[in-house]
């Protein structure tokens, strides 16, 4: 049997969603035969593969790696879920949207910084003016909400995922 | 004319970060620097909210380590509003802060470093992962996810939820601890602590196949800082911050943390979101310092539970002479912590008051500012906050934890880069061993501020003025 090829990728989120995927705990290993886990912060790839059966996606869209990233990620899945609060609706990295750019940044590095107080700007990708949720950007497959979802949740829409159906998220479905 | 060698993203770690590397006009490794790529705001964002709100909202800083904010911002509110909380609070605050450093260390050691450890630090890198240390190792692996499980199972009944828990509020927390609660995690702790334990008699003796990674892995003098108690025993969830030097003698000892401001500045570097945090007295670089369990283990007169001390002992052994300075051995540390933990666990839970009533603090704000602070798995964690008349956020400061170590961790993958890059051939195993020594340190860079990359390893040949002349990527 072909394994199916499943990728998580990590935005501008807290790795609370990738948290509550490990949540899985031996299911994971249940399910380790069926998956190939082709990109991941878990595992080494480095490129962002083409032919991906399904991508998980934490986190909300804030700066221009995030962006550049999503688009690729869109461009080689077949189906794209947002995984969590922040992918679906920009939740707490949108928080900053009721203040500019320039006024979050300055908090950081002005006022709070005793020594060389300037905003980094040399290699690290610029902040966008506004962290908006995933779909404003590509189109998504599945919305798994939840601050964390819980892992039965993820698990009841990989499960049926691996067996082709699309799953019903409302099931397992729990806010904040 | 340089060259630049670009990692992007770094992986197995938790957070977004890239590296480059610069190599001089002989092709010699000139330095090497971490960037952190993620900025979250949360300093600003916070402003408005009433100061209730702080540990639920600071707690989505991090997944991984959501209760060490609930705590550190817990105890910022408790001081706002001017209580001393319920000792049965506090007793279950220590419960569910052992339990996430149980979780985290766990998650580190298995998840994320032992892939390097059990298949190899030059191993192909498309196995290079959890599942293909369960594919070779099964043992080691289930072993691994168990004891992650324990930990936030400890977390779940405890608190409800794994994964940000409303428990933890300001006051103390808002439930007592059911006997069914207690007794499912107490028929539990057997295994785990044979699982720790059988972790540690593994590992002890593999070390020595390490001494390259030893020898460079963040290998230098530098100051260490952490929280003891007022007799020098270690403490993660009270405490007073101490500082010591590479001989382990003490330089600042029992700063409340009301003065941390005055101990500690943070420095802004033009490329990495994460600031660098140094010791004021010694100012920028030079009070480069590290902070952690390697620190927590050097800062500390005695860890104060059986299994644990008697592991301290073989530890320090490594570096008789003062303190345990190869940041490699941040692996060994964190397993002494989980079984430290793990002891501890049991001692509190043996304790009858740990199903106390009350559990909670009612107060209206007393003050204008607090000032929290408590040890995360990755180190001192600082929480700030100042409020207005109707006890709405006027200001907050966060340090985070793996910022402390930005200093160390720039100068640790120099260190490594000058040993295994060269220039002539650049190996994918010396590139994971510059991604390796930032897995010691485990930073938890969600906190801080990560990096998928559709560009992976780039080599970008640069002249000095930083004008790219030539790019290949493989
Ligand atoms: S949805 Fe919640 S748990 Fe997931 S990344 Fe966002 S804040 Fe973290």
């Amino acid at each position: 049997m072909n394994k199916i090829r499943i990728a998580t990728v990590w935005l501008d989120g807290c790795s609370g969603c990738h948290m509550s995927f490990l949540d899985m705990d031996e299911r994971l290993l249940a399910i380790a035969d069926q998956i190939d886990l082709v990109y991941s912060p878990l595992v080494d790839a480095k490129v962002f593969p083409e032919n991906v059966d399904l991508t998980f996606v934490e986190g909300a869209v804030s700066n221009d790696d995030d962006l550049h990233k999503l688009k690729i990620v869109r461009s080689r899945t077949r189906l794209l879920a947002a995984l969590g609060d922040c992918a679906v609706t920009s939740n707490v990295p949108g928080m900053r949207n009721y203040f500019s750019r320039d006024e979050i940044l300055r908090r950081a590095y002005l006022e709070n910084a005793s020594f060389n107080q300037s905003i980094p700007s040399e290699v690290i990708p610029r902040l966008l003016p506004k962290s908006k949720p995933i779909h404003e950007i590509v189109k998504v497959d599945l919305f798994v909400p939840g601050c964390p979802p819980h892992a039965e949740s993820i698990f009841t829409a990989l499960a049926a995922l691996l067996e082709g159906r699309l799953p019903d998220p409302g099931s397992t479905l729990r806010f904040g | 004319m340089t060259k630049l060698i670009t990692i992007d993203p770094v992986t197995r770690i938790e957070g977004h970060s890239r590296i480059t590397i610069r190599l001089d006009e002989h092709g010699e490794v000139d330095i090497a620097r971490l960037h952190i790529t993620q900025f979250r705001g949360f300093e600003k964002f916070v402003e408005g909210r009433p100061f209730q709100e702080m540990p639920s909202l600071t707690a989505r800083t991090c997944g991984i380590c959501p209760i060490s904010h609930l705590l550190a911002s817990a105890k910022a509110c408790d001081e706002i509003m001017a209580v001393r909380i319920p000792e049965s609070a506090a007793m279950l605050r220590r419960l569910i802060n052992y339990a996430q450093i149980i979780q985290s260390h766990a998650l580190s050691f298995f998840h994320l470093s032992s892939p390097d450890l059990l298949l190899g630090m030059d191993s192909d890198p498309a196995l290079r992962h959890i599942l293909g240390v369960a594919a070779k190792f099964p043992e080691l692996a289930k072993d691994g996810i168990w004891l992650r499980k324990f930990g936030q199972q400890i977390i779940e009944l405890t608190s409800g939820k794994r994964i940000h828990p409303s428990w933890i509020v300001p006051g103390g927390v808002n439930q007592a601890l059911s006997p069914e609660a207690r007794d499912a995690i107490v028929v539990q702790l057997s295994q785990a602590l044979a699982i720790a334990r059988k972790t540690l008699d593994w590992f002890k003796p593999v070390i020595s196949r390490f001494q390259d990674e030893i020898d460079s892995f963040a290998n230098f003098p530098s100051l260490f800082m952490a929280l003891v108690s007022p007799d020098g025993t270690i403490e993660h969830y009270d405490g007073s911050i101490r500082i010591v030097d590479a001989q382990r003698r003490i330089v600042a000892d029992q700063i409340a943390a009301c003065d941390y401001a005055d101990t500690i500045g943070e420095a802004v570097e033009a490329d990495s979101y994460l600031k660098s945090p140094y010791f004021k007295l010694l100012g920028y670089p030079q009070g480069i310092y590290r902070v952690g369990p390697l620190a927590r283990l050097n800062v500390c007169e005695r860890l104060g539970t059986p299994l644990a001390e008697s592991e301290l002992g073989q530890f320090r052994a490594l570096q008789p002479d003062g303190a345990v300075l190869s940041s490699f051995h941040y692996h060994c540390a964190r397993l002494i912590e989980i079984l430290h933990a793990l002891e501890r666990v049991g001692e509190l839970l043996a304790a009858p008051e740990i199903l106390g009533m009350p559990v909670r603090a009612i107060a209206n704000p007393n003050k204008r500012e607090g000032i929290g602070v408590s040890e995360a798995p990755r180190g001192t964690l600082i929480h700030h906050y100042r409020i207005d008349d109707n006890g709405l956020i006027s200001w907050a400061n966060l340090i985070i934890a793996t910022g402390h170590n930005n200093l160390a961790m720039n100068r640790g993958i120099t260190q490594v880069a000058k040993r295994f890059v060269k220039a002539a051939k650049i190996s994918e195993g010396a590139l994971n061993r510059v991604e390796a020594v930032i897995r010691c340190f485990d930073p938890c860079l969600s906190c801080s501020t990560h990096a998928l990359g559709q560009m992976m390893l780039r080599i970008e040949l640069v002249d000095p003025a930083g004008e790219m002349l030539d790019c290949c990527e493989r």
